[in-house]
Parts: structure tokens; sequence; C-alpha cells
């Protein structure tokens, strides 16, 4: 079972922008990238052709680990606005 | 000015989970007005945890959970399983406690029960609210800022859960280092009843906890869990944040190879993926425990970094902390007195009860395991299995030389000083606990 299969388990009601804003300048010079590995649900994406971090927030599970493990300190974590982000069922 | 006087209450508590409930609660039936402002589209929306309730504390809030509340299962039996590559030990205590049990139940109903029972004790709860930020005059606090409006109240209490950007926002702690949190994912597996019983043997009412150590978090600071509920498994694990960053770890991997032990893998086969979760785990421990009280504020539960993993204990910790916070809540509405010197109350009585006097006992654990961890969650279990392979492998090869083998290996494998600095942790992590 692919990651995406789990997340399609996950029940969201995604807003239009994201609640997720890294510093893409920062993210350039940024050498671990570690957002792109620890995030359990694979929101950020490195785009080496793009030099770009793609974020797929609509897929966030509201954890917070991104904000904390980001070692440039760059990501400005909001909550997702109140009618909006994830619902658990079975928390 | 006018709006201060239309748009205030006694008390705004921030966050719909145990703590905060708790707390909401507790001010409630001393007769104050409470708003308890939720950002999910219910209570327990937002939250994920292992698995298990505690009889004895949610007994404090609502004696009557057990007839009332909805709940999965009554956990008669606890095990601890050691994996390794493909083996593993496990050392299982089953008993009825019925005294002082422990349930597994789903945040998302269970949280809801409870927002529920605060309703009906006069609690007005606000849910799809984000508090944005507190309001603060005078350096005291007075209240919050929602996406949509300001409220006002004499008193805030913070249960916003282990992210508390308003326990940041008002310099109630620093940043959180990565080593201060685990991240944990759960995936909840849709099993029928009668193979849950049969595999865990089990009655309708009764289930079995898994507390797993080693296999794909061998030799790193994490720990696995399995929850039996009605008719679904929980299983999951939770990682020291920093340890998922220095090793490149995805949680996700990590817990897809846990699922596939040779141990574990019978018991959720054939299951059906319902919810996949995730969350993190305030671990910084005593350490790391921001300013609990200020003018006009509290803090609690999660928010206020009170777990205490080394016993899995967290949504106990939250109930308390909160019934404490709203006991001194009332105590200042009944004298008009939200100062910081009279909200101090509240850190004093968590002072006195087991909740700061555990945190307290365990307050090396953090630094003794992040130290250590290659040692106590890797070596020595991977020595366990090891003895129990030697012990019980019949190859016609004498005892005599086999234990000698066992031992000289185990002392050549380790570097004596390696040994000798695990002893010392070992030795001052228990002196801490149990002395001094």
């Amino acid at each position: 079972m692919t990651l995406d299969d789990k997340l399609f388990t996950v029940k969201y009601r995604p807003d239009c922008e994201s609640h997720l804003k890294p510093d893409f300048e920062k993210c350039k010079t940024c050498t671990s990238k570690t957002c792109t590995v620890i995030c359990p649900a694979k929101v950020y994406e490195w785009e080496e052709n793009e030099q770009k971090l793609t974020v797929n927030f609509e897929n966030c599970l509201e954890c917070g680990a991104c904000r904390i493990a980001c070692e440039k300190n760059c990501i400005d974590w909001e909550y997702p606005k109140g009618t909006k982000g994830v619902t658990f069922r079975n928390g | 000015m006018d709006e201060i006087k239309t748009n205030k209450t006694e008390v705004i508590v921030v966050g719909g989970g145990p703590a905060g409930i708790a707390s909401a609660i507790t001010i409630a039936r001393a007769g104050h007005e409470v708003i308890l402002i939720e950002r999910g589209n219910f209570a327990g929306s937002k939250n994920v945890f292992g698995g298990a309730i505690y009889a004895q504390p949610t007994r404090e809030i609502f004696p009557n959970f057990e007839q009332e509340a909805p709940i999965e299962r009554l956990n008669i039996e606890h095990k601890f399983a050691i994996l390794g590559k493909e083996d593993s030990t496990t050392i299982s205590y089953r008993h009825k406690d019925l005294e002082n049990p422990s349930y597994t139940v789903i945040r998302g109903k269970f949280d809801r029960w409870m927002a529920d029972e605060a309703r009906k004790a006069g609690v007005i709860i606000a849910e799809e609210t984000v508090v944005k930020e507190l309001l603060i005059k005078n350096e005291q606090v007075i209240g919050v800022k929602t996406e949509l409006e300001e409220y006002y109240s004499d008193i805030v209490i913070l249960a916003d859960g282990v992210n508390s950007l308003l326990a940041k926002q008002i310099g109630f702690r620093d940043k959180i280092e990565p080593q201060d949190v685990a991240l944990s994912v759960k995936e909840v597996i849709k099993l029928d009843k009668e193979k849950i019983n049969e595999r865990f043997n089990l009655t309708d009412e009764e289930g079995c906890v898994y507390e797993i150590f080693g296999g794909p978090m061998e030799g790193i600071l994490g720990l696995g869990f399995l929850y039996t509920n009605k008719e679904s498994i929980s299983i999951g694990l939770g990682v020291g944040l920093d340890a998922l960053c220095q090793k490149n770890l995805k949680p996700y991997e990590l817990l897809d190879s846990l699922k596939q032990h040779p141990t574990l893998s019978p018991l959720i086969k054939d299951g059906e993926l319902l919810e996949y979760s995730a969350h993190l785990i305030p671990e910084g421990g005593y350490k790391k425990i921001p300013t609990l009280s200020g003018a006009g504020v509290m803090i609690v539960g999660d928010a206020a970094m009170l777990v205490n993993n080394m016993h899995w204990e967290g949504t106990n910790l939250a109930m308390i902390s909160g019934k404490l916070a709203g006991e001194t809540a009332v105590t200042a509405l009944n004298k008009g007195d939200f100062s910081e010197k009279m909200l101090l109350k509240y850190p004093e009585a968590l002072e006195k009860s087991f909740i700061m006097k555990d945190l307290h006992a365990y307050r090396n654990l953090m630094d003794e395991a992040h130290n250590r961890s290659e040692s106590f969650m890797g070596y020595y279990l991977k020595e366990v299995n090891g003895f129990f392979n030697m012990f019980t492998t019949v190859d016609s090869i004498p005892k005599r030389q086999k234990f000698r083998k066992f031992i000289f290996d185990f002392i050549k494998k380790r570097n004596i000083i390696e040994l000798f600095k695990d002893a010392l942790s070992a030795f001052k992590l228990f002196w801490s606990i149990l002395i001094k």
C-alpha cells in the first residue's frame, strides 16, 4: 500500500490557499531538505529542475513536525481555517 | 470599550481535548461562564493518540463514564514485545483489573462525548474556530482574537495542544526542538470482532495492548504500539523527530516495516485500512515544561508538555491538569483576582500532584535516553533475543560452551568503556527516580 492509498482514507476539507508558507529563497540554500523526508503526508517535494519546493498542503495532517524539524526555521506554519483541513474520525 | 462588555465572558478555554474539556467542565459545574473554542468541526476531530484512557483519572471528571461514554474495550493484557530482525521476545501481563483499568477509545467519538457532557454542564462550545492570537493589555491576558472577532474574558486557559502557538506568542516557552517531540503515525485497521477475539485471546469487551521495542526502530528512540478496539486494531509508532531527521527516516515506511514483522503481521492480516493519521507527542519532559501561568492565563495538557512517556501517560495528565487549572480559575473568579500571583495556585497544585512528582522523578530520562539510545534501544534489545535464541536452540553443543560463548561475546562485542557508561547511565536514572 502506497502513502497515497493511505492518505486516501483521510477526510479533508481543503482550503484554496496554503496554511504552510516556507521561505522559498531559504529552501534553495537548505542542504538537508528534512521536510521532504519526515513529513508523514509527503507534503513537501523538491523539484530539482525548477529548484523549488512544492507544498501539497491539501494532504497536511497538521502534526507540526515540519515547523520544528526545518533546519532553516523558515516555515510559517499556521492552523488551517476553522472550517478547513483534516478531520480524523478514528484518532 | 463597549465591545468588551458585549463580547465578554468569565473564562475562555482554547482547545477541546481532554485538558480543555476537563477545565471547562470544572468551571461550568461551579456555576461560572465558560466558552470553549475548538478549531476542528467537532471535539476530537484533530486529535490522535495510541489508544487508551485510564479509568481512575477519568472518573475524577466523569464519575459515570464507564456506563455512558463510547468505550471500545477494557484492557486485560499488556504485552511488551522486543523485536529482532525476524525473531522477538514478548513479556505479557494479563489481569482483568476492574478497579483501575484502562480502556481503548476512539478520540473522534470519546472527545465528542466529553464535549457533549461539557455542553450539558453549561459550557458554550464554539467549533470550527481558530484562535489566532491572545489579546494582552498591561501584561495581562484579557481575551483571544479568532479569525472573525475578538472575545474578552477574565481568564484564558490554553489547551491548544502540543504545537501551542499561543504559549509561544506570550513567550511562555522557547521554540520546540526536534528532540523534544516524537512524531507518531498510526493506522486504524478494520477487523471482525471474532477475529480480534480469536487472535488476541479475548472476549467481546476485553482488550489487549502491545508496547513494541526494536524492530524497525532498533537503536533509535522510538516505540511501537498496538491496541484492540471493538472492531478495529490501532497500530502505530512514535519516533523522536531528531532521530528521523538525522537518519533520514520516513515515518510511514517505518510503520510499514513494523506491520510486516512476523510477530505482528498475522495479527492484522486481512484487515482493511480505515484511517491513517499522524500527530506529535510532547516528550521534552520536566526540563522543557513551559511557564504554566501568568496574569489571566494558564496552560494545561500537551500544550504544557505534560506527558509521562515512560508509562504511556498523557490523557490522564491532561485531564488532571485541566481540572486543577479549572479549580484555580473558580477560586480566582470567586475572589475577582486574576493576577499572576493568584493564578500561581495552579502550578502549585500541579507540584503537589502526581503530575509534577512523576515528571520530576523522570527528569533525567530523556537526556539519558538520547545519549544511550544506541545501547538501550539497540544493543541490549538484540542481546535479549540473542539469549533466548541460544537458550531454546537444541543443536548438540554442550550448554556450558554455549553459555560461555554468549557471555564472552556479550563483553567482546561491547567496548568495556561503553558497558561502564551504560551502567552509570542506568544507575543515575534509577537514583533520580527512586532516591532524589
